[in-house]
């Protein structure tokens, strides 16, 4: 501190003597290094007070006064600046702590993919900030059911990352895949309705599929609804029912459907950040996803999902606006 | 993006005006902006959604967070004059099955004029 103090007696005896660019240069050079020691604004004053009266002995009391009134009006601007520095380390500490959460998640809730017999399945989800709010469960215990639900929590961020967890251990605790949709909603309501705020909503589509039927049964809550593709009639049929969010009221009841699948046939589940283009006004998302899927048709399920993404994310200059999830199934 | 509020009361009904775009950003200033109705028992609010250019789902959360206050209080609420894009966000997530909800015919041809 000493040593800065001499130097910047120097630097300032220098100027006053040759008020040139390199001068100023060394100077504000000379400021830096004091910020960095954590010298105050109102302490640079101090230092400049009493450096010119070293150099210039003989200066009036007016002047002299003068620079104690500004020490004394800098130290609000020191303050400032103190409760600047300690809200930037406050930031990097959040910053710190969301990408541990972020990685948490992602471990919470990876998704692995199973391989029943006769089914392909292909999946893409993309979260559009660190936590995804896009969530997909399999179950498949080896027995004669796969079960599938996509799920979107109202909301994005960590609130919307929290609430997941907690469908997913839900879903964990109904254990095997043979279990109803319109009964696995009817639970999963009961649970979010009872331990989330008023504003937080989940939209799920659930299917279950029979692997000796092979028989599509879906309830949805809330959600988008999955595109069927039947291949033989090739035709789309939307897998939707009136289905309430989940977390809105309780008690709530759920109806389902059976779908009979052939070789060829296809579904595709969708979350609302497939469809909704928020710059494309009159643009039928849909349609266009229909379309593209047909002709992806001879593409494997994980090919699909990642063409749909790769063409969808291009219409929207690769500026994602909501969480993108897309999964489908194919009969074979 | 913004977001306002415009209202009007006659003795217990109560006319909202909302104007803007309802996201993630705008929906708590929206939520601010609706929790300042005092809702009585017989109160009648009316909120009018032509002028909402674009809603995401957290604007859904804003609207049935709002629903179940005033279901609380024996109060009424109408949602009036939703685009065909507005509505089919409340058709599909059920919501339109619960509350009270009018869409506008004479804005939806306008709307796919442009």
């Amino acid at each position: 501190m000493k040593e800065l103090k001499v130097q910047y007696q120097k630097v300032l005896s220098d100027y006053l003597l040759n008020q040139n660019e390199s001068n100023l240069y060394i100077g504000q050079n000379l400021v830096r290094q004091l910020m960095k020691s954590n010298v105050s604004p109102e302490d640079l004053v101090s230092i400049h007070k009493q450096s010119l009266e070293y150099i210039v002995p003989d200066l009036p009391d007016s002047v002299l006064n003068s620079f104690d009134f500004l020490i004394e009006v800098m130290v609000d601007f020191g303050l400032m600046l103190k409760e600047h520095q300690s809200l930037l380390l406050k930031q990097e500490e959040i910053r710190i702590e969301m990408e541990i959460a972020a990685k948490i998640q992602n471990l919470l809730l990876e998704t692995k993919i199973p391989k029943p017999n006769g089914l392909d399945i292909g999946m893409v989800s993309v979260p559009v900030r660190k936590m995804n709010g896009d969530y997909v469960h399999f179950m498949h215990d080896d027995g004669k059911y796969f079960s599938v639900a996509v799920t979107d929590v109202v909301g994005k961020g960590v609130p919307a990352a929290l609430c997941m967890s907690m469908v997913k251990y839900g879903l964990d605790t109904l254990e095997y895949a043979n279990n109803n949709p319109s009964y696995v909603l009817e639970v999963l309501n009961r649970i979010i309705e009872k331990s989330v705020d008023d504003s937080m909503f989940v939209s799920m589509f659930y299917g279950r599929y029979d692997l000796e039927k092979d028989i599509f049964t879906f309830g949805s809550a809330g959600h988008e609804p999955a595109l069927y593709y039947n291949s033989k009639q090739q035709t789309f049929t939307d897998l939707d029912s009136n289905g309430l969010l989940l977390g809105v009221l309780p008690e709530m009841k759920y109806s389902q459907t059976d779908i009979h699948l052939s070789e060829n046939d296809f579904i595709i589940m969708i979350t609302d950040g497939v469809t909704e283009f928020r710059k494309m006004d009159n643009f039928d998302s849909r349609t266009y996803i229909k379309e593209l899927a047909k002709s992806l048709n001879h593409l494997s399920a994980q090919e699909m999902c990642e063409k749909i993404f790769e063409y969808l994310n291009k219409l929207q200059d690769f500026l994602l606006e909501d969480d993108f999830t897309i999964v489908t199934i194919k009969k074979y | 993006m913004n977001v306002n509020v415009q209202f009007r009361e006659e003795g217990n009904r109560i006319y909202g005006v909302i104007e803007g775009e309802i996201d993630t950003y705008t929906a708590p200033m929206l939520r601010e902006e609706l929790e300042v109705i005092t809702i009585n028992k017989s109160s009648i609010i009316e909120l009018d959604l032509s002028k909402v250019t674009y809603m995401d789902s957290t604007g859904l959360g804003v609207f049935v967070a709002f629903y179940k206050k005033v279901l609380k209080e024996n109060a009424e609420l109408k949602l009036v004059r939703l685009s065909s894009r507005l509505a089919r966000l409340f058709e599909i997530t059920g919501l339109s099955e619960l509350m009270d909800i009018e869409t506008d015919k004479k804005v939806e041809p306008a709307n796919e004029c442009i």
